[in-house]
């Protein structure tokens, strides 16, 4: 069986022992032994993809492997990674092993909880490792859809509507990508061959200009949505303040990567000239959201609410770095979706973290908190300092990356552009100061956060494999970056050949 | 005409068959005939059905008035497992008390309606195609009235029986006008010399007014609210899965053989009717409390959707329409299942009775769940697949439009079944529905639909059979 599988196969059968358990120590540690293994996995992946490389596998994708699903209309399971996809999936297991200590004491429904929530990996697994439009686009949904019961189930504050609003909006995202989809599996046998929704095949050919037209828009807005580009952002603050830790933790960290990912490989892949000539458009609304997101950031009291908003303008810049289209800011664009995936997973952490003891969120409400949780407080810094940009962790290589590269575009819209989003680099180290400096330094104003009791072993356990992997791609960030280099080849060419 | 030519009418036959010995038996048993004769009609049916499934040539028989082939056939095989699914849920319902006196009618008319879809769907006429059609619908406005010490149950029947038929009129005076223009009424004379004139336009409205009717599009769908709540579970599932999908089946192979020559023309009549009918069953959807009205209005919204599949035209749509049906069948057997067993047992069916049914009915509500998913169109359960090629056929037609509308109204159909399993897993509630175990029937219909939902898209042989006998305009 190809390796690629597994990464669907570990997370299902985690699922089947998981509703084998009885009582809430059972059920976490299946899950966490079931997505330990998918880590080690994930890790695996890495060096056998490494491997082939350096043995001179110079193919698109590697470990590719096809097998025919509805034969009549061609739709067949393809899977096959390049050095991207292999990023992702890396990110992907890391935060739902944090993820998993993380949520460590949820007692209620705890067997529930943790099969929704391996559900949902699985969809991101499964959309990061298949190449066929329709596979994706059913990982896509099965990634959403548990969502809505994660939310409204073991979700804090006005959860319901929340949930609702959360799960209507990006299945409302997916109806457009599904017109898109459908659209380019129309569109992709201009010679009169077998219609197909392998991307590979249809990367090779060049979709008719009127199509690439009315499915660019619709694809791109559709993955846009989970990408939480302006305005279609709303989701996204409400979503994560009401989610559940792990939840926000995976939500923010990597379901909203793939919007990212999906905007890339398959609007910008598949149909590089309407790209072109229409990412104007979105490159606009994606400077309003870097800026937007940021300013957000700073006017919240909330803590989850800051760190949604902050969401929304990192994510804005991975769009905002693809559109810019040259090598060097979609290296950035990658590293910058990798890096915000593990900061702000971290961050989400600390926060429930933080929220289970002082029980409340609101910044106003709490000071001083370095000297009695000082772990939880020094690791906090850290993720502050990653998220505006400190060199030596990973928000920096990115951020660096991504304008550097938009710089490189003489003409004076790009220019415009890229100053705009520059001033997003201050007004994150506004918010993020700000918080540091309330929450944890000052006098304690709250006399019953002097007894709060400082980090668990899990806890440690989920902040820690966070940290490591932010300090390293901070560190040694060639490593990643060549990685992602060799497989933006085939992008790049697509969309040079498209002037 | 050899002996093996009537074979060619297997399924009527054999229908007709079970019920002479369903009433034959019901004379001869002694006693407390209902406890003896829900097993024995249900496995009478269960040998029909899987004697359907044997082969079959194609052929036409009385000089073409019935034909069949091998899409016909799966037509034919796709209801009778609906109905075996909804002999085996009504089985607990057939024994209550009020009910023991008439279980064989029941199953009798149950099987003469059925015996009626079969001729319906395929008749090669007019005239065989409207004895089908009555002999499907008479029967069942008398079902809809069967608990008649019930006020809403005597109404249902009465509104059922009172339009359908005015609508029965209304077709009639369509196929009256189209012997007139055309000189025939079979179907391979008829199509030969339709060229949209304006009465055959005006007589194809007529006809699809009544076809409009069966399958309840807006803007005749007033009738399926009150007559799915009035009339007993089993009758309602049986209306909103049986009696649409015979009629889905008859007008997507006339549209396709008959009125080939009017494509252009009814497609635009499709076009508008799915757009509302989608819509407004939709909206009405959201707002009802009852789950009964609630699933009516669902259904309603459903057949619009059907619609993608056709208005394209081509043989994918025939595939997708079948195949959604039969998918549609598990899944709104599954719920309607569900809503029965609990119905049965304490009597409620309104959405708020459902809060906190999780906490003490696990596996009932995530039945009900994924029969709601499979519904709405969530991967990776079945309903997914069949509104996927839905859409897939649709756009294969150019009508990407239509195909937006199409999934936008998913997202609508998507909020009111999430407000149901919102009630079943996130409310609270004071006073939940309290545990209980149903009884054997009761969970092996679920257990059908359950496998169905989650097995009828996952493997692709069932969609590629339906395949392989679709035809297209």
């Amino acid at each position: 069986m190809n390796i690629l599988s597994l990464f669907v196969i570990i997370p299902l059968i985690t699922m089947f022992s998981l509703m084998l358990t009885k009582g809430f120590k059972q059920a976490r540690l299946v899950a966490a032994i079931g997505m330990g293994i998918q880590l080690i996995m994930a890790v695996v992946l890495v060096f056998m993809y490494l491997h082939e490389r350096n043995t001179g596998n110079t193919q698109e994708m590697v470990f590719y492997d096809s097998s025919m699903w509805f034969p009549s209309l061609n739709i067949t399971y393809t899977v096959g990674v390049d050095g991207i996809a292999v990023a992702m999936i890396m990110l992907t297991a890391i935060v739902v092993f944090a993820g998993i200590f993380a949520s460590w004491d949820v007692q209620f429904l705890t067997k529930e909880f943790f099969i929704s929530l391996i559900l949902l990996a699985s969809g991101v697994f499964g959309f990061f490792i298949c190449l066929d439009l329709f596979t994706m686009f059913l990982f896509y949904e099965v990634a959403v859809i548990p969502m809505y019961l994660l939310i409204g189930l073991w979700g804090s504050g006005p959860k319901e509507y929340s949930a609702m609003k959360l799960t209507l909006m990006l299945m409302g995202g997916s109806a457009l990508l599904l017109v898109g989809l459908l659209g380019i599996y129309f569109n992709s046998n201009p010679g009169g061959t077998q219609l197909t929704f392998n991307i590979l095949s249809i990367s090779k050919i060049v979709i008719p200009m009127s199509a690439q037209h009315l499915f660019f828009p619709l694809t791109f807005v559709g993955f846009g949505v989970l990408g939480a580009m302006f305005p279609l952002h709303t989701w996204s603050p409400d979503g994560h303040a009401s989610a559940p830790t792990a939840v926000s933790m995976l939500h923010a960290g990597v379901l909203m990567k793939l919007g990212g990912y999906g905007c890339f490989r398959v609007a910008m892949f598949l149909m590089p000239q309407a790209a072109h000539e229409m990412g104007w458009i979105f490159l606009i609304l994606t400077t309003i959201s870097v800026v937007y997101g940021a300013f957000g950031a700073i006017a919240q009291k909330d803590l989850k609410y800051i760190n949604a908003y902050s969401s929304v303008s990192h994510c804005g810049l991975v769009l905002f770095a693809l559109l810019m289209m040259n090598k060097t800011t979609m290296d950035g664009a990658i590293i910058q979706m990798i890096s915000h995936g593990l900061m702000t997973a971290l961050f989400f952490a600390l926060i429930g973290m933080i929220y289970g003891r002082t029980h409340t969120r609101l910044i106003n409400e709490m000071g001083g908190l370095m000297k009695v949780i000082p772990f939880l407080a020094v690791v906090y810094v850290i993720a502050g300092l990653a998220s505006l940009g400190l060199p030596g962790l990973s928000g920096f290589v990115a951020e660096m990356t991504i304008f550097v590269g938009s710089f490189q575009h003489p003409d004076i819209f790009h220019r415009i552009c890229t100053i705009t989003a520059c001033a997003s680099i201050v007004i994150t180290a506004v918010y993020i100061l700000r918080v540091v400096g309330i929450l944890l330094f000052g006098p304690i104003n709250n006399e019953h956060h002097l007894h709060l009791t400082d980090a668990k072993w899990y806890e440690k356990t989920s902040t820690v494999t966070l940290v490591l992997a932010i300090a390293g791609i901070g560190l040694a960030p060639l490593w990643l970056s060549n990685m992602i280099g060799d497989s933006l080849g085939p992008i790049m060419t697509q969309l040079s050949n498209a002037f | 005409m050899g002996l093996e030519q009537y074979l060619l009418m297997r399924h009527e036959l054999v229908l007709t068959l079970i019920t002479l010995i369903i009433l034959i038996a019901e004379l001869c048993i002694k006693g407390d005939n209902s406890r003896k004769i829900r097993p024995f009609a249900i496995i009478l049916f269960f040998i029909a059905t899987v004697v359907g499934f044997l082969p079959l040539g194609e052929g036409s028989l009385f000089g073409g008035m019935f034909q069949t082939n091998g899409m016909i056939l799966i037509m034919k095989n796709v209801l009778n497992i609906g109905v075996l699914i909804i002999f085996i849920q009504s089985y607990t319902w057939l024994g209550n008390e009020e009910n023991k006196i008439k279980v064989s009618e029941f199953f009798l008319l149950m099987l003469s309606t059925l015996i009626g879809m079969d001729f319906m769907i395929s008749s090669g006429d007019f005239l065989m195609f409207y004895i089908g059609l009555e002999l499907a619908t008479i029967p069942i406005a008398s079902l809809a009235a069967y608990e008649r010490t019930k006020t809403k149950s005597a109404e249902a029947g009465i509104k059922l029986i009172l339009s359908s038929a005015l609508s029965s009129g209304i077709m009639l005076y369509g196929i009256s006008m189209l012997y007139g223009t055309t000189g025939s009424i079979y179907f391979s004379e008829v199509a030969k010399s339709l060229h949209s004139s304006n009465l055959q336009t005006l007589a194809f409205i007529f006809f699809f007014s009544g076809m409009a009717f069966k399958i309840s599009i807006v803007p005749f769908h007033l009738w399926t609210a009150d007559v799915y709540e009035g009339a007993p579970i089993s009758v309602t599932s049986y209306l909103s899965v049986i009696s649409k999908g015979a009629a889905v089946f008859i007008f997507v192979i006339m549209l396709f053989t008959v009125f080939r020559a009017m494509t252009a023309m009814w497609q635009d009549v499709l076009y508008i009717t799915s757009v509302l009918t989608m819509t407004i069953g939709n909206l009405f959807a959201m707002r009802q409390k009852n789950l009964k009205r609630f699933l009516a209005f669902s259904s309603i919204s459903q057949a619009g959707f059907i619609f993608l599949g056709m208005i394209g035209g081509n043989e994918l749509g025939m595939t997708s329409v079948v195949y959604f049906m039969l998918i549609y069948i598990f899944s709104n057997l599954g719920a309607f299942g569900v809503v029965s067993a609990i119905a049965n047992r304490t009597g409620k069916e309104n959405r708020d009775d459902y809060d906190g049914l999780y906490l003490t009915n696990p596996k009932l509500s995530l039945l009900m769940m994924i029969a709601l998913f499979s519904l709405a169109g969530i991967p990776p359960v079945a309903g997914f697949f069949g509104k996927f090629f839905l859409f897939t056929a649709a756009a294969k037609g150019g009508f990407y439009m239509l195909v937006l509308i199409g999934v936008l109204n998913t997202i609508i159909s998507l909020y009111y079944y999430l407000l149901v399993v919102k009630a079943m897993f996130i409310n609270k509630s004071e006073t939940p529905i309290q545990y209980f175990k149903s009884d054997g029937y009761t969970r092996l219909g679920l257990i059908i639909c359950f496998a169905g939902i989650v097995f009828t898209g996952l493997f692709s042989f069932v969609f590629e059979y339906i395949r392989v006998y679709a035809f297209g305009v």
